[in-house]
């Protein structure tokens, strides 16, 4: 164990029940002095409550303009360990499936070039290898690619597109996400390891609107699985229910949120046409409802976190589009708002920022699209709850 | 920093960049770019000498996305995508051309 460390204050983050990224990194801290560098440094950090690393500085791999995140520690000489602490991202498979052989391979990659930690999986969907040096670059670059793998996107460009488990693990799934998944990726290398954005586009991809990947908050085009038609009910498997005594009235009726939902003794009866497709009762009765047959997937554009300006939702750009191989009617689609985007955007200005900017209407011109009763004027701006007393903090301190 | 090239002295910032603009020709920059591993063709010399221009005109280094736009309006569209650009500077238009270019180093998370 590593016993010179003398962190007590992140020593506190390996008490209680849960997991603990401290215990995590101990594990490292015997073989790798980037992992003892960096405890040691992050608990300087906790001590003086101020970060220690220095943002950006151009690091990359040949040929590529993204996947590789530069980190530098604001005090090298104290710190040598992480003096260089790059993180790369790596493309995961799509619904993050892998072979324990596979995990090896990456793991014992990462053994050899970098600092051994990982993180599965960052918020982008990638693969993270966190913390390598300069020179290590190419050769883990070389050494990954040797064996298939490839890096992801970072900066202002196509992001990894990332898609939920879909067909593969889920009944819901109201299309391939993994086929879409891995179809875009591979028609949009070049946008993706080459950024020429005005900023991040994120594609993330949910087969139903349980929305795993959270697209509708985190990505600048949601792709999100919908049916057109009415919800599937299975009457047997419904008044299995019913005789089971389990509360429909409370748990289903009137959860609904637009009460389309009544029970007629073992029957349910839904108006679809008030459907907003929130998904709840087929969630809690999922052996007699499932989404309807005529399948297909809800286009969101616009949703970020509030760096630059605020946070944004998503909001509807094409309530219905059928996803079929070989996705022709998306490879459009994205290619037309990509075109407008690129012609009248300006550095750093997401999709959603841009829509607002320009105004609905105008990004709708711009694209080709027609107006529709789904389209709403604003998205919802605020995805997170906050308490008074960080609004009072900021105020004071400023940042 | 500085290096030594035809006897005489070039600054640069700790990244290899000329620090002063007026040092640069044509000679320096076949150099810097020998150190970089790039061999500068015609097409190699047509990016620099936009870089360079566009540097005059408007003191900033272009955004990719420009240079590309521009590239393309200048050379039509096979030259003017990024995995053209890519393909003349594997470290990338940004770092490596910019370099060669004598500008500054480009600022900003990529």
């Amino acid at each position: 164990m590593a016993d010179d460390l003398n962190t007590p204050l992140l020593d506190e983050l390996e008490k209680g029940p849960w997991p603990s990224f401290v215990k995590d990194i101990k594990s490292l801290a015997g073989k790798k002095e980037m992992a003892k560098d960096l405890l040691r440094q992050l608990e300087k950090s906790y001590e003086d409550k101020r970060g220690y690393w220095k943002h950006g500085g151009l690091v990359g791999v040949m040929g590529y303009g993204g996947g590789v995140i530069g980190r530098y520690s604001a005090l090298p000489d104290e710190f040598p360990g992480v003096s260089h602490f790059h993180t790369l991202r790596v493309n995961q498979p799509s619904g993050w499936f892998y072979t324990t052989e596979a995990l090896r391979e990456i793991t014992k990659i990462w053994d050899e070039h970098g600092s051994g930690l990982t993180n599965m999986h960052g918020s982008t969907g990638d693969l993270v290898l966190l913390g390598t040096r300069t020179e290590e670059l190419e050769p883990t670059f070389r050494a990954l690619t040797e064996k298939g793998w490839d890096l992801g996107g970072s900066g202002s460009d196509l992001r990894t597109p990332s898609c939920c488990v879909g067909p593969a693990r889920c009944e819901n799934a109201c299309f391939d996400t993994l086929a879409i998944n891995y179809n875009l990726t591979h028609q949009y290398q070049d946008e993706l390891h080459r950024p020429m954005f005005n900023y991040k586009y994120k594609i993330k991809i949910s087969g139903c609107p349980n929305d795993c990947t959270a697209a509708i908050a985190r990505s600048d085009m949601g792709i999100i699985g919908i049916w057109k038609d009415d919800i599937q009910v299975d009457a047997k498997a419904m008044a299995e229910y019913v005789d089971s005594g389990m509360d429909i009235q409370g748990l289903v009726v009137e959860n609904c949120p637009t009460g389309c939902i009544g029970m007629d003794g073992k029957e349910i009866n839904i108006d679809n046409s008030n459907c907003v497709k929130c998904m709840h009762c087929i969630n809690v009765l999922p052996k007699a409802l499932s989404p309807g047959k005529e399948r297909g997937a809800a286009i969101t554009l616009g949703a970020k976190a509030p760096i630059v300006e605020g946070a944004l939702f998503g909001s509807v750009i094409i309530p219905f589009m059928k996803i079929e191989e070989p996705f022709e009617e998306m490879h459009d689609l994205i290619e037309r708002i990509w075109e407008f985007w690129d012609e009248h955007g300006t550095s750093r200005e997401r999709i959603g920022e841009f829509i607002e900017r320009v105004s609905l209407a105008t990004f709708l011109e711009g694209i080709g699209e027609k107006p529709l009763p789904q389209m709403i004027k604003a998205p919802r701006d605020n995805p997170y709850v906050f308490y008074e007393e960080y609004f009072a903090e900021e105020g004071e301190g400023g940042k | 920093m500085s290096f030594e090239f035809n006897g005489k002295t070039y600054e640069t910032d700790d990244d290899g960049y000329l620090v002063n603009l007026d040092d640069w020709n044509k000679d320096v920059a076949a150099y810097i770019a020998e150190q970089e591993g790039v061999e500068m063709t015609d097409a190699h010399w047509e990016v620099v000498n936009f870089l360079r221009n566009y540097y005059q005109e408007y003191s900033i280094a272009p955004a990719i996305k420009i240079l590309i736009k521009e590239m393309k309006k200048m050379f039509g569209p096979e030259k003017g995508n990024s995995a053209y650009l890519y393909n003349l500077y594997p470290a990338g238009p940004a770092l490596q051309a910019c370099k060669i270019a004598g500008l500054p180093k480009p600022t900003g998370c990529v």
